[in-house]
């Protein structure tokens, strides 16, 4: 699908898809840029993300601190940056790492069909089927060093990071392999991928090369739609101290203490909710808008 | 149809006794043993102890054996003891069961009563300004994280205005129905807030499509009423689809009761699952996750027959 295609008009409808498709991007671009300023900003004030100041706990906003302190006095604005940065680190990175695994075991069982296929497919079905959360918050919550990881992994200050973006591509495969795996068992009986494999071509170069082709349009809709989704699995996991770990900020661990400030400094519960609110809202327009005008039939809707 | 219901009741069967061994095997990887925590409540324990100890509770076989012993009990009601409330785990759970399907039911049958008549309403003329309201609506609801908005909730209605209690399940000395009706309040509003979107959407999308079959056209022109159309000859098969969707988020229910419980202070099975793990109370922990694949698991069961119920054209096989 190339880009013209893409923006090319059908008629006032092509320009709301490009519209719809504009602001999304626009604004998940301005929140990138807010992201990345956050360490040069943090160098010119002198300051650090997690600089921890007690004699200015819950200082309101001041030329120092644009946005004020929060409970244990760290600048709001900087955590607010750093948040945005593992947000957006954590939702590309492990979307692309789910899109990845699901689409190699959506082609593996539609390609080659049989008990696999069936024993891959009961697989995603159980996934599909569990009360994810409760056990997001039982995996989260693995000593690593049961698992034999090394201990320069497990001790690294990262480690958090590390683990929730492996976690959430774990749970978060399914959508893109039951699609991948739909649309490569009708495409393997078509002639194209019948001739290839005539021709001698081994199962892996017809999987890659003339199957997976065909099916970028939807695994990027799918991608896409699934970076807000994992956003808000991060926020949630981070908020109940299961995710993202201080002293790195996250919006979701910057809204943990903000239940017991809430009476004292309602801005700190309000900023990296809407934070989250704002990116998740793109992230889903941004999706929508891809699926209306890549996807004909789903555009009428 | 009873075949058709006893093989995936047999499957379900498989999928909760795979599910309990993985959760078994889980529980024992999360921090600290159970040895542990005895040796450091009580300093007279010597190493020859721990050992011994080991052994009497059996943790010195293998994950297999151990899991099967467990299984064992479990399958005859016996699922342990809680360190952390000193009760039998059955004890601790039933209760908790009760309010958690009180939150979820109540936040359940709201979230359907708005998300359905909106979705079909919204449809009726797609690009409308009600259209795209509902359609920012539901974007905005499948966007909020439901913790924050459980957070602003407090913040408005019960820092700010006073009118609703921030948490608990009812006042010390007050267990009146009003004071467990205001006590739900909050919990169920962030619930049905956060689910009302995706539900609206798939009711829309459903509707949408069915609205431009030809039937419709056919049911108009014989010149049946506006609202006998959309409720007779189009809601039933736009259900269809929802249906599936609907009963499929029962799963995340448990873990949207998981979010507001906690934030809430409820005693629910979502809290006690969290306070569970986070306390290192490994019996009340794996018995919570078993309660709830297996509520979870049941209500995919009942997804799928009324599923097959709603359309006639499925069959049973």
């Amino acid at each position: 699908m190339s880009a013209a295609r893409l923006v090319a008009g059908r008629g006032w409808r092509g320009a709301l898809g490009r519209k719809r498709l504009l602001w999304p991007a626009l604004v998940l671009l301005a929140l990138a840029a807010a992201a990345a300023l956050g360490p040069p900003l943090a160098a010119a004030l002198g300051q650090d993300a997690s600089l921890v100041d007690l004699h200015h706990r819950l200082a309101p906003p001041s030329l120092g601190h644009l946005l004020g302190t929060d409970e244990i006095g760290r600048d709001v604005l900087l955590r607010l940056m750093e948040g945005g940065r593992v947000s957006l680190l954590v939702g590309g990175t492990a979307a692309l790492a789910a899109a990845i695994l699901g689409t190699a075991i959506g082609l593996i069982a539609g390609y080659r069909g049989g008990t696999l296929d069936a024993l891959l497919m009961r697989l995603a079905d159980g996934v599909i089927a569990l009360p994810l959360l409760p056990l997001l918050v039982v995996l989260a919550a693995l000593d690593l060093r049961k698992l034999g990881l090394p201990a320069a992994i497990v001790q690294s200050d990262a480690v958090s990071l590390y683990r929730i973006i492996a976690l959430v591509s774990l749970v978060g495969w399914t959508t893109v392999a039951r699609l991948v795996r739909g649309a490569s068992l009708s495409l393997r009986a078509r002639e194209f991928v019948r001739a290839a494999e005539a021709l001698g071509a081994r199962p892996w170069r017809v999987m890659l090369v003339h199957i997976l082709p065909n099916l970028a349009t939807p695994i990027i809709v799918a991608t896409t739609l699934s970076v807000g989704e994992i956003i808000l699995l991060e926020s949630v996991l981070s908020f109940l101290g299961l995710g993202i770990e201080p002293p790195m900020a996250s919006w979701g661990n910057m809204l943990t203490g903000a239940q017991e400030t809430i009476a004292l400094a309602p801005q700190l519960a309000l900023y990296p909710g809407l934070m989250i609110l704002i990116t998740v809202i793109a992230c889903n327009f941004l999706g929508d808008g891809l699926q209306a005008a890549l996807d004909p039939r789903a555009g009428r809707r | 149809m009873t075949r058709f219901i006893l093989r995936r009741l047999v499957q379900a069967a498989l999928v909760l006794a795979i599910m309990s061994f993985i959760i078994y095997a889980l529980i024992g990887l999360m921090p600290g043993d159970p040895i542990d925590l005895m040796i450091a409540s009580d300093p007279h324990l010597s190493a020859a102890d721990a050992v011994r100890l080991k052994a009497l509770y059996g943790l010195d076989r293998p994950l297999f054996e151990r899991y099967l012993a467990w299984a064992q009990a479990a399958l005859a009601g016996d699922f342990g003891y809680s360190r952390l409330y000193a009760k039998a785990a059955l004890t601790v759970l039933a209760p908790r069961l009760g309010n958690t399907a009180i939150l979820m039911g109540a936040s359940f049958a709201l979230t359907l009563a708005i998300a359905l008549p909106l979705g079909i309403a919204a449809a009726r003329r797609p690009g409308s300004a009600f259209d795209a309201m509902v359609n920012l609506l539901g974007f905005a609801g499948i966007s909020v994280p439901s913790f924050w908005l459980a957070l602003m909730l407090i913040l408005v209605f019960a820092v700010a205005l006073g009118l609703l209690p921030a948490g608990g399940i009812a006042t010390i000395g007050d267990g009146g129905i009003l004071d467990r009706l205001t006590h739900l309040a909050l919990p169920v509003a962030t619930l049905t807030l956060a689910s009302v979107g995706g539900h609206m959407r798939y009711m829309r999308g459903a509707m949408i499509e069915t609205l431009q079959q030809d039937y419709i056209r056919t049911a108009r022109a014989k010149g049946a009423g506006e609202l006998g159309v959309l409720l007779h000859h189009a809601l039933r098969n736009a259900l269809i689809p929802v249906i599936t969707v609907v009963a499929l988020s029962f799963g995340s229910l448990f873990s949207g009761a998981l979010v507001t419980e906690t934030m809430f202070a409820y005693p629910g099975m979502g809290k006690l699952i969290y306070d569970s793990v986070l306390g290192n109370d490994f019996n009340l922990a794996l018995a919570g996750l078993l309660l709830a694949t297996l509520t979870t698991l049941l209500a995919n069961l009942a997804a799928d027959i009324a599923y097959a119920a709603a359309d006639p054209r499925i069959t049973y096989g």
